[in-house]
């Protein structure tokens, strides 16, 4: 019960670790089926039907349901404490985000149980997700599910904003923040700038599929280009939505396990608001073959290239501050520096595809399909484990077990090049992507085996974590303040885990790596600015998860064409915002006598 | 099993693996064998970048390697590393550095850009080919020669080809790998480029757009022949339609098939919700995935006819079952058109 209504941040990360890591296994089983079906020519595991289907929920759960949710996980976590706060500033919305969120990727699971998965690809380009080729309910599925989720990812993303702009420590400037901070705040701009494009581009198709709009009936005046400038331009921004946080969390580990602070700072900072920037600039990049014309295709070639500058600025940037430091090797480290090689061969080949004529023949092949992995797994997932291990004693109090978390690491690493260096090659030999089988005799045979055989070996990497988890659960908790030693932002000041209320007394922050100063300069603590005093906490609140069930039935019955059950849905919803509206609630406060007694998570 | 054991195992693995790239795939199908000077020059655009990147990606490596060497922890090493805050001269270098291998590869990438969009449409040199892709199969119209065919496109080696690409349903992708880059066919659109062909033989195409339950095999081939004949072909396609000997099956194939298939010069719009067959006998597949060098096309036929589902689920053509047709009239059927060559 306490779970259902906390509105605690250190909570609700735990929450979205369980809930995207589930979501994570899903979708790695639904990748694994896919495998296994390419595994040799003309297999016949799935149908062309359930194969589509199985890419379809495969590319949106990962995206949507496991990679943001893990990475709202470690924001909730760290966000707070390494800018020295007792919380976000809008402890409710946080809850409300996750309960969405949580509600919106249910729905678009039991799709697999009504029997009408959705099936156009996670892109859903129209007219193959029209009713008149997807008729059945699954697209509809796609796009509700996806709208109530994406409700939670734009609040988190206004929370994160507002959190970060107010509530940093006395002398914790913009530019001694930590580079995690800087990175999820500036992630949490692109949220609130790209979710809304997809909510209008959902609505719109909801509209068309609902209500027989027509938006991207070409038939009727609509255009279908249309709906692929929507998803792109809110899709590109997207990518780095996920990419850049997980550049915050390498520079935490890097900085960390070379006892060095980062190289060039300022640059990292500049370099992540230009990805930023250019990140908007870029969409029509996946849409080279769509017919846009030379001049459209040559400005979004030579726009697309330049992001490679601030990255590469990046990697050399994380390459020297390894230089000259001493370098302690364990699997958060190993995570963080296997990124950065990794990550290069993923930006390369985007580089790659940004030559437009060139991408003629990489477009919708597997080239595309190793590229992105190698951006998002070899990236952003390495990215994730390497946050987990990292912060995996600050979220529990306990450290996860080395050997095992080793054996992750290397069976995760040598599976991942595995499955997807070979596809680039399976690419470039014409085989397109979202392809349910192949021809025997086409020179795809041997290397859709080994990229098979990779994929299971990651799936044991996946196995070895869980057990990792469970393992290092059983241990008690004994994890320092300080659980690597070597910690320089604020998180590392307090207890593993932290109170309930995170800083008896705020810090008071006197450089970019306070807590690294302070002990540099001798002190067993940090300077408070503040007395002690009672601490004042919001209270614990059940509206946000009524209120999702709410959305959550509401959708059902639009879906379904009932509309009592909408409006009995969005009633709940309302009813909620009303109560919340009309009965204050002051919360509660901490007294100093209280604080000692520990409060844990 | 000792090291050399394993070693021994994976040796072949390896050896095979090299081979199979160095051969860089089969010739009418890999993007990296081009056989005309469209996928030539992407091909060209392809080694410049990859090469680029290459150096990038070995300089990465190599400062990562030593920096992991040298710069590692020893036991009980406590020192505190000197706290670098950062660097401009080099921060300069790695900004200056890329920008310059970018305009290496974006003069050439531009340049390519505009060159491959060239309008041919009012060239009289160019052939001019209408393609329309349904779900999952190809129609390609001549209008210059008032012809249509289908899954088998005939073109002449040494001209321009200039293709205008739409679709009957939803978004597909026309895609000759060896020949050169793809386009979309957009539904209310219509998209231009041309190809061309240097030399003769059979190449493969696909669809690179998800499409449906059988976007995996919607494949189509282009058949670049001499310019004579494709001239004859021309002519052949022109010819009154051939009837089948037998007058039952005539009627049967008119009933049954030719409302929804062409033949001949028949161009009622009823009659191109399916494939045209003039001459079907002589093309490389049947469904475009069942090959007539490897079973007699006559067999091809009939396991098609008997049930298009279980070859390309969600195809729209009714079983032979639906159609009413016994296994015989399925033969006989597919006797006749197994004969129907053209001549070129
Ligand atoms: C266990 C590791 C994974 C494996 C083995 C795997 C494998 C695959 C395969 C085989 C496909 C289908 C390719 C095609 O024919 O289009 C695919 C598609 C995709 N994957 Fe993964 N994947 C993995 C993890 C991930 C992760 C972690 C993400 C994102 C965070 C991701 C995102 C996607 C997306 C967006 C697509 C495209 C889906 C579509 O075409 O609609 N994958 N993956
Ligand atoms: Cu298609």
């Amino acid at each position: 019960m306490d779970w259902l209504t906390t509105v605690d941040h250190k909570k609700i990360g735990i929450l979205y670790l369980i809930a995207g890591f589930l979501f994570f296994i899903i979708g790695g089983l639904e990748a694994l089926v896919i495998r296994y079906q390419l595994m040799v020519p003309m297999n016949d595991v799935v149908s062309g039907q359930l194969f589509n289907e199985l890419i379809t929920m495969h590319g949106t759960t990962m995206i949507f349901l496991a990679a943001m949710p893990m990475l709202f996980a470690l924001m909730n976590a760290v966000i707070p404490l390494q800018i020295g706060a007792r919380d976000v500033a809008f402890p409710f919305l946080n809850s409300l985000g996750f309960w969405t969120f949580f509600f919106g990727g249910v729905l678009l699971n039991l799709s697999w149980f009504a029997n009408a998965v959705p099936d156009a690809g996670w892109t859903s380009y129209v007219p193959l997700a029209s009713t008149t080729y997807s008729d059945g309910h699954g697209v509809d599925y796609y796009v509700i599910g996806l709208q109530i989720a994406g409700i939670g990812t734009l609040l988190g993303g206004i929370n994160f904003m507002a959190t970060i702009i107010n509530m940093r420590a006395p002398g914790l400037t913009f530019m001694r923040l930590p580079m995690f901070t800087w990175t999820i705040f500036i992630t949490s701009v692109l949220i609130v700038f790209a979710f809304p494009v997809l909510t209008v581009g959902l609505v719109a198709l909801m509209f068309d599929r609902l209500f027989h709009a027509n938006f991207f009936e070409s038939a009727n005046g609509g255009n279908t280009v249309l709906w692929e400038h929507i998803f792109w331009v809110f899709g590109h921004p997207e990518v780095y939505i996920l990419i850049l946080p997980a550049f915050g969390i390498i520079s935490e580990v890097v900085s960390t396990f070379s006892r060095k602070r980062l190289f060039g700072y300022s640059s990292m900072v500049f370099a992540t608001m230009l990805i930023a920037f250019l990140g908007f600039m870029v969409w029509a990049h996946h849409m080279f073959t769509t017919g846009l014309g030379p001049v459209a295709n040559g400005l979004f070639s030579i726009a697309t290239m330049l992001i490679a500058v601030p990255t590469g600025v990046k990697i050399f940037n994380w390459l020297f501050t390894l230089w000259g430091g001493s370098i302690k090797f364990n699997t958060s480290s190993m995570f963080a520096i296997g990124f950065v090689p990794t990550f290069v061969m993923g930006g390369v080949t985007g580089v790659m595809l940004a030559s437009a004529p060139a991408d003629y023949q990489y477009h919708d092949t597997y080239f595309v399909v190793a590229h992105f992995h190698y951006v998002i797994v070899g990236g952003l997932i390495f990215g994730i484990f390497s946050g987990l291990h990292y912060w995996w004693p600050k979220m529990f109090g306990r450290k996860l077990n080395e050997v095992l978390g080793q054996i992750t690491f290397w069976t995760f690493f040598i599976g991942f090049h595995m499955t997807f260096l070979i596809q680039h090659f399976l690419g470039l030999l014409g085989m397109p992507r979202r392809v349910v089988s192949y021809l025997p005799g086409q020179g795809f045979d041997n290397m859709n085996l080994i990229s098979t055989i990779g994929a299971f070996l990651m799936g044991i990497g996946t196995i070895a974590f869980i057990i990792n988890v469970f393992v290092t659960w059983s241990k008690p908790r004994n994890a320092e303040a300080d659980a690597w030693g070597d910690g320089r932002s604020l998180e590392w000041t307090i207890p593993s885990p932290p109170p309930e209320y995170n800083f008896k007394q705020l810090p008071l922050v006197r450089s970019y790596d306070a807590w690294w100063k302070e002990k540099m300069d001798g002190n067993k603590a940090m300077t408070p600015a503040e007395p002690v005093g009672p601490i004042h906490m919001p209270s614990p609140s059940i509206l946000p998860f009524i209120m999702s069930v709410g959305l959550f039935i509401a959708g059902f019955g639009f879906m379904y064409n009932k509309l009592i059950v909408a409006g009995a849905g969005l009633l709940i919803t309302f009813a909620c915002m009303a109560i919340r509206s009309l009965f204050d609630d002051h919360g509660f406060h901490i007294e100093p006598e209280d604080q000692e007694k520990e409060v844990h998570v | 099993m000792n090291r050399w054991h394993v070693l021994k195992r994976l040796l072949p693995l390896m050896v095979g693996l090299m081979l199979i790239l160095s051969a860089c795939g089969r010739e009418d199908l890999s993007t990296l064998n081009p056989q005309g000077p469209v996928a030539q020059s992407q091909y060209d655009l392809m080694k410049l970048s990859i090469g680029i990147m290459a150096l990038v990606v070995i300089v990465v490596f190599a400062i990562c390697i030593y920096v992991l060497i040298r710069f590692r922890r020893r036991k009980g090493d406590n020192t505190i590393p000197k706290q670098v805050e950062g660097n401009h001269t080099l921060e300069i270098i790695w900004t200056s550095v890329p920008l310059i291998l970018l305009l290496i590869l974006g003069v050439p990438t531009i340049q390519q850009v505009f060159n491959l969009s060239k309008d041919y449409s009012q060239d009289p040199d160019a052939i001019q080919v209408k393609v329309t892709a349904h779900q999952y199969w190809w129609e390609f119209e001549y209008p210059d020669y008032g012809i249509t065919t289908a899954q088998d496109l005939i073109v002449p080696t040494g001209k321009k080809i200039y293709f205008q690409l739409h679709t009957a349903d939803v978004k597909h992708s026309f895609w000759i790998p060896a020949i050169g880059g793809k386009m979309d066919t957009n539904a209310g659109i219509t998209n231009k480029m041309y190809l061309e062909f240097d030399k003769e033989g059979v190449f493969r195409g696909k669809c690179a757009e998800l499409c449906g339950p059988s976007h995996a095999y919607m494949d189509f081939k282009a058949k670049a022949v001499s310019e004579e004949s494709f001239n004859n072909w021309i002519a052949a396609m022109h010819e009154p339609a051939q009837v089948a000997a037998d007058a039952e099956i005539a009627t049967l194939f008119t009933n049954a098939c030719l409302s929804c298939h062409a033949i001949g010069e028949s161009t009622a719009d009823s009659a191109r919700t399916g494939p045209d067959l003039t001459g079907i006998g002589g093309r490389v597949t049947v469904g475009s995935i069942l090959y007539n060098d490897e079973a007699p096309v006559a067999d091809n036929l009939v396991e098609w006819i008997t049930d298009p589902q279980k070859i390309k689920a969600g195809a729209n053509m009714p079983s032979a079952g639906d159609m009413g047709l016994t296994p015989e009239q399925v033969q006989g059927i597919a006797d006749y058109l197994a004969d129907y060559k053209l001549n070129y």
